[in-house]
């Protein structure tokens, strides 16, 4: 069956908002746990900054609430509808892509999606104080699960199916990338904090985030270094968020779609593009070429890459 | 009060024979039951999405229709009749409508006067001297009945555009089943579920010439915030075909194509619902966004066929809708099988005076109004509502219609105290094609208020799952 | 009279843009008073279709160019030979029945000033030829021919309370009136061939149902019936449902539009 380019465009941001929303839950564990970690020089670190930072809407959040107070930035990653990353939004634009195309998706899909709405909905209405943090971060990767899960089990294998994991892949790709930046780059400018144990604090709450703190110790082993964190969060194939495992899963259901489509096009090769460069280097040459200065290239060449598929696959023009 | 209406379930103490299975049902259903039943209905409606929104209410845009769970109930004979008539309204609805952008042969022979025809706004200029393939304009012709004693009925009035609300009397069916499954097994009743599959034959049947092999057909929707969205989607999901915006859509050359992930493909058949203005910028209004430029070229030079054909809206105007009968004797040779109300024009003077004297027992409409708005209930209406009303048609008559209060006859339905009987009305869905195919059954409204005989969902109205019992 | 039309039509967009769709009036019309011995219709780079002939007679085509595009350039080139039939549509063949020419548009839509002038202007008018005359002289003189006072979405009330305008809003306020009056009137395009003048050479005219006689025009503008000198294209309710072009381009961006239209009379 023919799938609408439209269509198309709305399975493949179905899968980026899911993992959006997830992110967001990850970034608020972060924000919370070290926010219990007390400052060496007195009172509690504010590492809120660098989440909203992570999260893409620093401007955003400091047009509508100034500072960033612990409170805010939970509205702000949470709840707020005036933040279109945030998670009810995410939920929201997940659902409203879903209605759009309920007819390319199984019930029980369907049924992840408008069943998170209506949850979000009836949590919006309820007191504040009420909601604890880990609730709300609990029952989004809950929900974002159930969605993935949905999709691959119940979801034909059609190429509706590819999209929506291509446009999670991509997201998934972007949001560890970002992830990283931050926290190389904005908490740790000076070199000589870096190894002391402040700093591997930090570097195992984003293991704690990406719920990945154990599957690094089975891969690793013994000390946390920023050396073995780049190479977990981008060169291991092992890793389920790792820029490989994520190039490379996109890169397979763009593949697929080759096949099924009977014609490969620009995405597929710059897809594998990505993924060769990506199994050649090593962790010293990420560090060679500065962790920041590479990520940004790498954000930069994914959003490249998803613009592309846009215009093959999108639009619906090409022939 | 209420012995002046035809109750359909009970003939004074006797329970008619189409409602047999039923008695006792809800008699014998504890209220606990009935109300966890309930929970569960509005659970699944919510769960599929079946929601809608009312025009220019605001409020809750995922409002559900009431579902009311007392079955509204048919004998197969009574059926018969109900649908020999339908289809031949539906019949003679088409034959009017490529008779007037033909040679409007009715006109010439003064049966209709040219005035309502061709100074209606709904008369399409742009449809003139195109005879759509198999000469079909209204494919899908939905009319809404009443009844008013065991044999009567009449025709409120014809919907030859897009009668919307099929996807209720499907998923309506599908709930009670799933809720109530032995009452399936204990009564005969008709399925409805091969609508889709059928309304799709019907579409393939009217394919144009141009198009080679097997038609590819889409459900054209003015998009996802329509309130009647689900309706469309739910339909392009049962009849396996796409279901796309004008956005989708593009003309080149000969046809109209669809932007795929695999490139242009053609499509042979719309089925539109989207009003005639909004379906081509390049023909009627400039300004639309919904619509796809260069669709009505395509469409006259016989590349893509267009349900209902532009133009349709002409056969269902509410000045027409008086002469349907007319029409019946005049293309069919036939004497119609159910009745019109009658209906005052107030654009005419005797006409005007006697609803103008007449206002309390009457139910005025406006010519062009629907679901239920800008009308007047007499009966039900106070003096000031009334008088109010009434300076309404003096400034303006020719935009009113009246017509008695009928008596609406009435279903059990569940109500807060228990079981009483409610007004209904019908609208069954005759699909036209190749052939004339009518599925037994239809969707239902009730008015849920007691004693209310308005039925719109926009007003308060529900909804119920329609029986025709199986020969 | 045989007349040669060259009517180039030019749209640039400021930026390229992705599609654009038009459909296309652009056929001389078939009756007695005019035959073309040659008429080309040209857009480079176009897809071309969807041809058929409307109920009102009007031969139509889809034209698409796909972009990225900044330029769409439309040429009819030809020659048609004219007699004059006293404005008198002869021959026509159309489906579209007079009495739908009642209906009023945004532009033709009435006001009481242009009840009262169709009233007043038609009192002595002993046929229904006459009334009809009386009706474009009382328009010509209503509203001064003046460029530059009106635009494209100037309505026939408008045009009539300014009193001046150009001839789309003569034709418009003479189609109210006369539908004022309950006599069909219509909105029609086509060249004019005016000596030693090169203004308004893509014109418009009003035609009027005559009983009796059928569908005569009336230049309210010139004072006159069209005679050889004009070449009719097409008609419609107003000027942009009888537009020789009606488009729509998909893309941002805004469009400027260059017309250039010669009617000349060929050596005989």
């Amino acid at each position: 069956m023919t799938l609408l380019s439209r269509h198309a465009e709305n399975l493949f941001w179905i899968g980026r908002y899911i993992e959006r929303a997830e992110t967001n839950a990850r970034l608020l564990e972060v924000g919370q746990r070290n926010a219990l970690i007390p400052n060496i020089g007195g009172g509690y670190r504010n590492e809120w900054d660098s989440v909203i930072r992570a999260s893409g809407t620093a401007q955003l959040f400091r047009q509508k609430y100034g500072e960033p107070v612990q409170r805010n930035i939970e509205s702000h990653l949470f709840f707020d509808s005036d933040n279109p990353s945030s998670v009810a939004s995410c939920f929201e634009a997940a659902r409203e892509n879903g209605r759009i195309v309920r007819t390319a998706l199984t019930s029980q899909t369907w049924d992840a999606l408008n069943t998170a709405h209506q949850e979000m909905t009836a949590l919006k209405r309820r007191e504040r104080s009420s909601i604890e943090k880990h609730e709300m971060i609990d029952w989004t990767l809950q929900r974002a699960a159930l969605m993935r899960g949905t999709i691959e089990d119940t979801q034909l294998r059609v190429d509706g199916w590819d999209f929506m994991n291509i446009g999670l892949y991509l997201e998934r790709a972007d949001s560890t990338a970002r992830l990283l930046d931050v926290k190389y780059f904005v908490l740790l400018p000076q070199v000589d904090l870096v190894g002391s144990g402040l700093d591997n604090y930090q570097w195992r709450t984003i293991l704690r985030a990406m719920s990945a703190h154990r599957a690094f110790n089975w891969a690793y082993g013994g000390e946390v270094t920023p050396a073995k964190i780049a190479d977990f969060l981008i060169l291991n194939r092992k890793s389920p968020r790792s820029l490989i495992t994520c190039a490379e899963e996109a890169c397979w259901h763009l593949d697929r779609l080759a096949r099924a489509y009977g014609r490969a096009t620009e995405a597929q090769t710059r897809a594998r593009t990505i993924v060769a460069y990506l199994s050649e280097i090593s962790v010293e040459d990420v560090f060679d070429e500065g962790l920041h200065e590479f990520l940004t290239r790498t954000i930069r060449e994914i959003g490249e890459l998803a613009s592309i598929i846009t215009s093959v696959y999108l639009n619906g023009e090409a022939n | 009060m209420g012995n002046a209406y035809f109750n359909e379930m009970y003939d004074g103490s006797e329970v008619r024979v189409p409602y047999e299975g039923l008695s006792g049902w809800a008699d014998g259903m504890p209220a606990e039951f009935r109300s966890l039943k309930q929970t569960e209905a509005e659970a699944l409606f919510r769960r599929i999405g079946i929601t809608f929104a009312v025009y220019g209410e605001g409020g809750d845009p995922d409002r559900l229709i009431p579902f009311d769970m007392f079955p509204r109930v048919f004998a197969a004979d009574e059926w018969r009749k109900l649908e020999r008539g339908i289809k031949q309204r539906a019949r003679a609805l088409n034959a009017f409508l490529l008779d007037v952008y033909g040679r409007g042969e009715i006109v010439k022979a003064g049966q209709i006067p040219s005035r309502l025809v061709y100074r209606n706004e709904a008369f399409e200029h742009a449809a003139v001297g195109f005879k759509p393939p198999r000469g079909v304009y209204s494919h899908i012709v939905g009319i809404d009945l009443v009844r008013t004693g065991p044999d009567e009925f009449y025709v409120l009035e014809d919907n030859c555009r897009t009668p919307s609300g099929v996807s209720y009397m499907l998923e309506n069916r599908e709930i009670m089943m799933r809720m109530f499954p032995q009452l399936f097994q204990e009564n005969r009743i008709a399925p409805v579920e091969g609508y889709p599959q059928l309304l799709k034959r019907t579409l393939a049947s009217v394919a144009p010439d141009k198009c080679e092999g097997e038609p590819t057909i889409a459900i054209l929707t003015p998009g996802h915030f329509n309130s009647a969205y689900y309706e469309h989607s739910f339909l392009a999901d049962m009849m396996g075909v796409e279901l796309v915006e004008g956005q989708d859509l593009f003309a080149s050359g000969d046809f109209i194509y669809m932007r795929t992930t695999e490139g242009p493909k053609r499509v042979d058949v719309i089925y539109r619902r989207i009003d005639d203005a909004f379906i081509d910028p390049l023909c009627f209004r400039p300004d639309s966004m919904l619509g796809i430029p260069g669709l009505m070229n395509a469409y006259r030079s016989g590349a893509i066929t267009i349900a209902s054909a532009p133009g349709a809206g002409v056969a269902d105007d509410k000045a027409i809708y008086t002469f349907v009968p007319d029409m019946i004797r005049f293309y069919l040779g036939e004497e119609p099988i159910l009745n019109n109300v009658p209906t005052w024009q107030c654009g005419k003077k005797d006409d005007l005076k006697y609803v103008l004297d007449n206002l309390p027992e009457l139910v005025v409409k406006e010519v062009h109004g629907s679901g239920g708005y800008g009308m007047l209930v007499g009966p039900k209406s106070t003096k000031a509502q009334i008088e109010t009303f009434r300076a309404k048609i003096e400034e303006d008559p020719g935009n009113y219609i009246a017509q008695p209060t009928l008596s609406l006859s009435t279903c059990p339905t569940f109500v807060e105290e228990g079981v009483a009987p409610r007004h209904v009305d019908l609208r069954p869905y005759c699909l036209v094609g190749e052939r004339i195919e009518l599925v037994p059954g239809g969707l239902t409204r009730v008015a849920l208020t007691e004693g209310s005989l308005v039925v719109n969902s926009s007003q308060g109205g529900g909804v119920k799952d329609t029986w025709v019992m199986a020969e | 009279m045989r007349l040669n039309v060259t009517h180039k039509t030019t749209y640039r967009f400021d930026q390229p843009i992705r599609r654009v769709v038009q459909s296309l009036r652009l056929w001389p019309s078939e009756f007695e008073g005019q035959i073309a011995t040659e008429w080309n219709v040209d857009i480079p780079g176009s897809v071309r279709g969807s041809a058929f002939r409307n109920g009102a007679g009007d031969w139509i085509e889809t034209s698409t160019v796909t972009g990225p595009i900044d330029e769409v350039m439309v040429t009819v080139t030809g020659t048609v030979e004219t007699t004059d039939l006293s404005g008198v549509l002869r021959g026509h063949r159309e489906r579209v029945p007079p009495e739908a020419y009642l209906r009023t548009t945004r532009f033709t839509r009435p006001d009481t000033a242009l009840a009262k002038l169709a009233e007043g202007a038609t009192k002595g008018a002993d046929s229904p030829l006459k009334a009809a005359h009386d009706l474009a002289n009382a328009i010509r003189d209503a509203i001064a021919y003046t460029p530059g006072e009106t635009d494209s979405h100037t309505t026939a009330s408008e045009a009539l309370a300014k009193g001046a305008g150009v001839c789309q809003d003569h034709t418009h306020a003479l189609i109210a009136a006369a539908q004022t009056l309950e006599i069909p009137a219509r909105y029609v395009v086509g060249y004019l061939h005016a000596e030693g003048s090169i203004a308004e050479a893509s014109h418009a005219w009003a035609e009027l149902w005559v009983e009796g006689l059928g569908w005569v025009g009336f230049d309210p503008a010139n004072g006159v019936s069209p005679d050889e000198n004009y070449i009719r294209i097409g008609s419609g309710l107003d000027s942009v449902d009888a537009a020789l072009i009606r488009g729509v381009s998909q893309g941002a961006g805004s469009e400027e539009l260059d017309v250039d239209v010669q009617v000349s009379a060929a050596d005989q």
